[in-house]
């Protein structure tokens, strides 16, 4: 049959089964977007920005597992992309990114929206593709789906001139035979001395931690590591990006790890004879300083990514491969075991930090961001899918929403990108449409994607979207206070009325100034058919605790000054 | 101390790019790089030497596989093998030096390949420390402008480095 470049782009997206991409128009993708009309079983949706449309085709990914697709024009299309295609490359999200190119023969001459897009996305995708020749428009975006979900997921980038879009080809069809690729590698398998070498470190174990990362998530394998947290019957640890790995309810699951982890959690860390390391990379955010780091625990290493075993931390065991995998074959050589002693040493240093939990505060007319993420928790459904800004608001979120289904918390983790909030809330009902989807945001990160209000009215979504507005650039704001002597430059921020904004876009707006409003406010929310956005006026000056600062290490933790905690009733 | 990789990338256009910015990114410091044409059609080989320990050196190989195009490398350098290196060295024969400049090119086995009243090319292939070695005996005869090829290299024996099995080649 015959086709254009453009078209042969489209037939592509319906051969991956793609169902919505996110994409901006502009001059050198017009063929592709003139060729829309004949793909009605491709949803498109226009963001107000294509940075906004990259973290929504972003959110879509996480939440459904599959491959999120973002498109742009050339030149600023492809720039404003940048950041959303870093955020995914940092996370691992599978991802591919299609952006126009000036026609080739004006390639070099600096033409009328001409960017080096491939130069400049080489080091935040897995891979990249510039296509000058409309022939090679179908391999190229095979592979890039098949590099973008295989091994260890990650951004691919296409690049396609508009000579190629418009280009015809005679006779095309559709080849699905399986892609090879010379120098990539994505199956590796452990050789079963390293799986049995693990097990008896596993066994030998009085105090394991298993640190439960994002690769279990990225490979599906919740249901093996519930099979092995169970049977070694050792606490977990998650790295933010880890939850829903494992129901945050599960006895096991102690919580998160890290910069702002539990206390005990990195107690227990640090005090660990062995370390299980599943799906996650070390990364400098939950180990603190490396050289106190879990010194007396064996560390073993599950990776999909060779390169990231013995890069942060030396390993006494590494297997390499796909995690589902490698626990099918490790479970049954681990033996059962109560570890009754050390379950016990974490739940006394738990249950002495929990009384000072700021959510067992009586309410003193302070209005604290950590009551509302606890609040949308209580009411919410367990399926809910949970999406964050970055900042304080968002370590508030990791702590007090407990995620229970895989799947359903998305929040940037790697480049922790202010502005992915709103947007990724936005791929993220695309994926999940019967799903209750909220997004907490802080009012700086809020009004870096806000103009996104206008792509849920115009989709006609349901989104919910907490405003936790303390006036600061918060998180920022705590460093100043912890480690610059309260300078706080250019953090205080004035913001628009929240509620009028969302008015202006035809959507409900609700403030929330009183702990006692809360719950009411969540309910209206939750009731109404249309997206709402609740700016709830909290605590300007609060800080996320404990924290460990940076460069320290991860037993070093600023607590939550015990005055605010104590404060009586009716002061 | 210097680490002498062999990598074996896709001959396509990019690739020298994208191992080159690699090292930067990683902030390794690339000491001397070759690359050319191998006798299987599509494969280029590169030939990067690099200072770093045995951990970083791991650890590169490992990042410069993650890059899709690459689909070989090897470490060398604790490896019997040969480096060579090529030099041209343009030199002046104004100052009555021609013969002892002919001495040296006797000495170290080099060759003279262009000659002027005034000047002489002279090219010299041997290893790393054998080139240093000439061009220090040449500098105060008046070296005019030299260039160098940087080593490419190779493992001794009867095998081939290559291992194309395991990328289906
Ligand atoms: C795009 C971007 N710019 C700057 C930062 C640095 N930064 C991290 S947290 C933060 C403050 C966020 O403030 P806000 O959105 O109000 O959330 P809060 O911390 O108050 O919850 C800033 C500026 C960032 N992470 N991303």
């Amino acid at each position: 049959m015959k086709r254009s470049g453009a078209q042969i782009i489209w037939e592509c997206l319906v051969k991956e089964n793609i169902k919505v991409i996110f994409g901006y128009p502009g001059g050198a993708n017009l063929p592709i977007y003139d060729a829309m009309r004949g793909y009605p079983q491709i949803h498109h949706v226009l963001p107000r920005h294509e940075q906004g449309g990259g973290h929504m085709a972003d959110g879509y990914a996480r939440v459904s597992g599959k491959v999120g697709v973002a498109m742009g024009t050339s030149g600023p299309g492809a720039t404003n992309l940048v950041t959303a295609i870093a955020t995914a490359h940092m996370d691992s999200i599978p991802m591919v990114f299609i952006t126009a190119q000036v026609t080739s023969k004006l390639i070099g001459y600096d033409a009328f929206q001409e960017t080096d897009v491939t130069g400049i996305t080489l080091p935040i995708t897995k891979h990249n593709y510039l296509v000058t020749d409309v022939y090679d428009i179908m391999p190229t975006l095979r592979e890039a789906f098949y590099i973008a979900k295989s091994g260890r997921p990650g951004p691919v980038l296409v690049d396609i001139t508009k000579d190629a879009q418009q280009a015809f080809i005679e006779d095309w069809e559709y080849d699905d035979t399986p892609i090879h690729l010379k120098g990539y590698r994505p199956d590796f398998t452990p050789a079963l001395a390293s799986i049995k070498e693990a097990a008896a470190l596993i066994n030998s174990a009085k105090k394991p931690v298993i640190l439960a990362g994002h690769g279990i998530l990225m490979g599906n394998a919740m249901k093996e590591f519930k099979e092995f947290a169970e049977k070694a019957h050792a606490p977990i640890a998650m790295t933010l990006l880890g939850m829903g790995a494992i129901s945050a309810h599960h006895p096991l699951n102690m919580g998160m790890m890290g910069m702002h982890g539990e206390s005990w959690v990195n107690h227990a860390i640090q005090d660990a004879d062995l370390i299980l390391a599943f799906g996650m990379r070390f990364d400098d955010r939950v180990t603190g300083n490396l050289n106190n780091y879990a010194k007396n625990a064996k560390k073993i290493h599950i990776e999909i990514d060779p390169s990231e075993v013995n890069k942060n931390v030396k390993v006494d065991v590494g297997l390499i491969g796909n995690i589902k995998e490698i626990l099918t074959q490790l479970n049954p050589f681990v033996e059962k075991n109560d570890r009754k002693e050390w379950l016990k040493v974490i739940s006394d240093m738990k249950g002495e930090t929990a009384v000072r939990d700021i959510v067992n505060l009586p309410d003193n007319g302070h209005l604290y961001a950590a009551q509302v993420v606890n609040d949308i928790r209580r009411l919410a459904p367990k399926n809910t899918v949970i999406t964050t800004d970055v900042g304080q608001h968002q370590m508030w979120t990791a702590q007090y929403f407990k995620v229970e289904d895989a799947h359903t918390w998305v929040t940037s983790g790697g480049l922790g990108t202010m502005g992915f909030g709103l947007p990724s809330a936005i791929g993220a009902k695309f994926a999940s449409p019967e799903s209750e989807v909220w997004t907490v945001c802080g009012d700086g990160g809020f009004q870096m994607t806000a103009a996104e209000l206008s792509t849920i009215a115009q989709e006609e979504i349901k989104v919910n979207i907490a405003i936790i507005n303390n006036g600061f650039l918060g998180m920022v704001r705590q460093w100043q206070e912890f480690f610059y002597d309260k300078n706080y430059a250019s953090t205080p921020m004035k913001s628009p009325d929240f509620v009028k904004l969302a008015e202006a876009h035809g959507l409900k707006g609700i403030r929330v100034t009183k702990r006692s409003e809360v719950e009411a406010a969540i309910k209206e929310a939750q009731a109404h058919p249309g997206s709402v956005v609740i700016d709830f006026k909290v605590e300007q000056e609060d800080s996320v605790y404990p924290m460990v600062p940076a460069g320290a290490s991860l037993h070093e933790m600023i607590r939550r000054p015990s005055s605010i905690v104590e404060t009586p009733l009716d002061e | 101390m210097l680490h002498t990789l062999v990598i074996l990338v896709e001959d396509k256009p990019g690739v020298l790019n994208r191992v080159a910015s690699l090292f930067r990114r990683r902030t390794y410091n690339i000491e001397s790089l070759t690359v050319g044409h191998t006798d299987i059609p599509g494969v280029s080989r590169m030939t990067i030497t690099v200072v770093g320990n045995d951990d970083h050196i791991e650890r590169l190989t490992s990042y410069l596989y993650k890059l899709v195009n690459v689909i070989q490398v090897e470490d060398l350098t604790k490896r019997k093998m040969v480096s060579r290196d090529l030099a041209l060295i343009k030199i002046s024969t104004q100052n009555e030096k021609r013969a002892e400049i002919f001495q040296m090119v006797e000495v170290f086995r080099a060759k003279v390949i262009d000659v002027t009243n005034e000047s002489l090319i002279i090219e010299i292939t041997g290893s790393d420390d054998k080139i240093s070695g000439f061009i220090d005996v040449m500098k105060p005869l008046g070296i005019i402008e030299m260039v160098r090829t940087g080593a490419i290299a190779m493992e001794r024996g009867s095998d081939s480095l290559i291992n194309l099995a395991e990328s289906g080649l």
